[in-house]
């Protein structure tokens, strides 16, 4: 617990002392209110709050974005110290791999947590203000802040596993690109061209369900899409959010499973390696 | 022993016990590369484990086989602790202080705040830190960001964090690699004091002559085995190294003297006035007192037994045949 408590402190000092979570705050909260009050103007013709439709562009958005920041701070956790030469005496003392991963993780997570909150707290908070809520909108934000920050944690033990099989750091930078690009945008492209290519409806409405929440940004995005009746009247033009295949706490389990998957293949990868 | 050690300079008394560490045919390989070969070796409370060889001789894996950072291929590697300490009942490996070569710190944090990290780490009392970082001549520079310690400081501050938590056993890497001579004498007398309360010392290092007189048992170890150990007049036996004897005397009495001690083979060095030459270790004494009793005046006379270097340069030269 206390070597737990003290590598995830240090990495979340580390991560005020650099900046990072004054960067994160900063895009995400830049993010959010650029949606809100710039990309809000259809609100005239949908019926529809303008915190609904936030929670909406928020979610899309949100997609590329968490997952580019988890990748940032993680992937250097575990090649970079090795590098460093830091790595050796860190587990020279009384302390066990998971620990340093787990520690990590949690000081990551909180940066992740702050910028979250205070990012989409803003937006939230400036629309309230201005009274265009209804209460089921603002269980929609709390739930996308709630899902990002899932979503996060599944990107940064990606992150973590990526580390833990590259020797250097610029092979881990290299592998998160390409995990991010895999994830985040050829896999719905690569789902959509096969979708179209199959015109005898092979694949039915139940498998294509499932093969979105395989993917965790999807399954991120199905969860926020389809998890409050507001939300999805604005998201209707996903087309499954009314036959709801896909229940939100499925697709919340979905990416729970991502964040234990990659954590565990993080760990297992680094407990192998000799340092 | 925790409470006592207040002043590392003035140890209390040791109360016995501490921590033993035993490599018994301890093998490792990297992929095809074999790093160490069946590897013996003992160090115990008090002591000081000097372990010599050239670079990539497979030190550094020795100690991370130690410290259980890698797993032995084969062999075992046991960390004991005994005497009223061990009743406490707390990990061994919470009594390891460990230096490794070209120690590395986050850079970012001050030299007070990565003390305190790994004080933390290993549940050691963060007031002691000040104390420690005071000790090792630090204590200016405690709130100045790592990135802007010189060499010299950082070692300093990583035998600091070897300090933390009263280790029994120390596990040093080249701690003075790259250190003033100054600051070697430091790190030597600590090194000695620490050792008379009882810490089990495990030191590898380049600096031969420094080490001699500090440590009490040497492993000579080349490419992954190790070619000689012992104490330092165990070696000296093993290596048969010749003793060399140096005698100032009147020019003219050099041939009398030659002839007195029955004609030497060469080596045999004459220039004006000494003498010099070899003999082995055994019949030393013998030829001291054979020239002591012939009636020729000496006006000096100096022994140059084997140092450690010369020790060294015999085993691993290849020059020790078996």
């Amino acid at each position: 617990m206390r070597a737990l408590a003290t590598i995830a402190m240090k990495e979340f000092r580390d991560g005020l002392r650099n900046r990072w979570v004054t960067a994160a705050v900063l895009l995400l909260a830049g993010l959010a209110l650029a949606v809100t009050f710039l990309g809000s103007a259809p609100v005239g013709t949908v019926k529809a709050t303008r915190l609904a439709i936030t929670v909406v562009s928020l979610a899309s958005l949100s997609g590329y974005i968490v997952p580019l920041i988890a990748l940032m701070l993680s992937f250097n956790a575990i090649v970079g110290e090795v590098e460093r030469g830091t790595m050796l005496l860190l587990l020279s003392y009384p302390i066990s791999r998971w620990q340093v991963i787990g520690g990590k993780f949690l000081g990551h997570l909180a940066i992740l947590a702050v910028a979250v909150v205070i990012g989409y707290g803003a937006a939230g908070l400036a629309l309230v203000l201005l009274a265009d809520t209804a209460g089921e909108d603002v269980a929609a934000l709390l739930g996308l802040m709630g899902s990002s920050v899932l979503l996060g944690a599944v990107f940064l033990m990606l992150g973590y596993l990526v580390s833990a099989l590259s020797r250097e750091n610029a092979t881990a930078i290299g592998l998160s690109v390409g995990l991010w690009l895999a994830i985040v945008v050829l896999y719905d492209i690569a789902l959509l061209g096969i979708l179209m290519a199959d015109t005898g409806q092979a694949i039915g409405e139940q498998a294509f369900a499932w093969l979105l929440i395989v993917n965790p940004v999807d399954a991120f995005r199905v969860f926020n899409l389809t998890q409050f009746a507001n939300v999805e009247a604005v998201a209707g033009l996903t087309g499954f959010g009314k036959s709801a295949v896909v229940a939100p706490s499925l697709a919340f389990a979905a990416m729970a499973s991502w964040v234990v998957a990659a954590g565990l293949l993080a760990l297992a990868r680094f407990q192998w390696s000799e340092t | 022993m925790r409470t006592g050690r207040k002043d590392i300079r003035h140890p209390p008394q040791w109360a016995g016990g501490g921590v033993s560490v035993r490599l018994e045919d301890v093998s490792k390989r990297y992929g095809a590369h074999e790093v160490v070969r069946g590897v013996s070796l003992e160090a115990h409370p008090g002591e000081c484990l000097a372990l010599l060889g050239p670079n990539g001789a497979g030190k550094t894996t020795l100690f991370k086989l130690m410290l259980g950072l890698v797993q032995p291929g084969s062999g075992h590697v046991t960390l004991e602790r005994s005497g009223p300490a061990a009743s406490e009942g707390r990990p061994v490996r919470e009594k390891i202080g460990f230096l490794p070569e070209n120690v590395a710190f986050y850079d970012a944090m001050t030299g007070a705040e990565v003390l305190a990290f790994y004080a933390r780490l290993k549940g050691a009392s963060l007031p002691g830190c000040a104390l420690l970082l005071e000790r090792v001549g630090l204590g200016e520079a405690a709130s100045k960001t790592v990135r802007t310690y010189s060499k010299g400081m950082r070692q300093r501050l990583g035998l600091a964090q070897a300090l933390l938590g009263d280790p029994e056993l120390l596990v040093l890497d080249e701690p003075t690699s790259g250190l003033d001579p100054a600051l070697r004498r430091d790190f030597l007398e600590i090194i000695a004091t620490l050792k008379a309360a009882g810490v089990t010392i495990i030191i590898s290092t380049h600096a031969l002559t420094e080490i001699e007189a500090h440590a009490d048992r040497f492993a000579i170890i080349e490419r992954g085995s190790i070619v000689a150990s012992g104490t330092l007049p165990e070696l000296r036996r093993r290596a048969g190294l010749p003793v060399r004897i140096r005698l100032s005397l009147a020019p003219g009495a050099v041939a009398a003297l030659i002839r007195g001690i029955g004609g030497r083979k060469p080596p045999l060095r004459v220039c004006d006035g000494t003498l010099e030459f070899s003999c082995s270790e055994a019949e030393k004494m013998a030829l001291i007192r054979k020239i002591a009793r012939l009636d020729i005046p000496i006006d000096d006379l100096s022994i140059r037994t084997p140092r450690l270097d010369d020790i060294y340069a015999h085993f691993t030269t290849g020059e020790a045949a078996q």
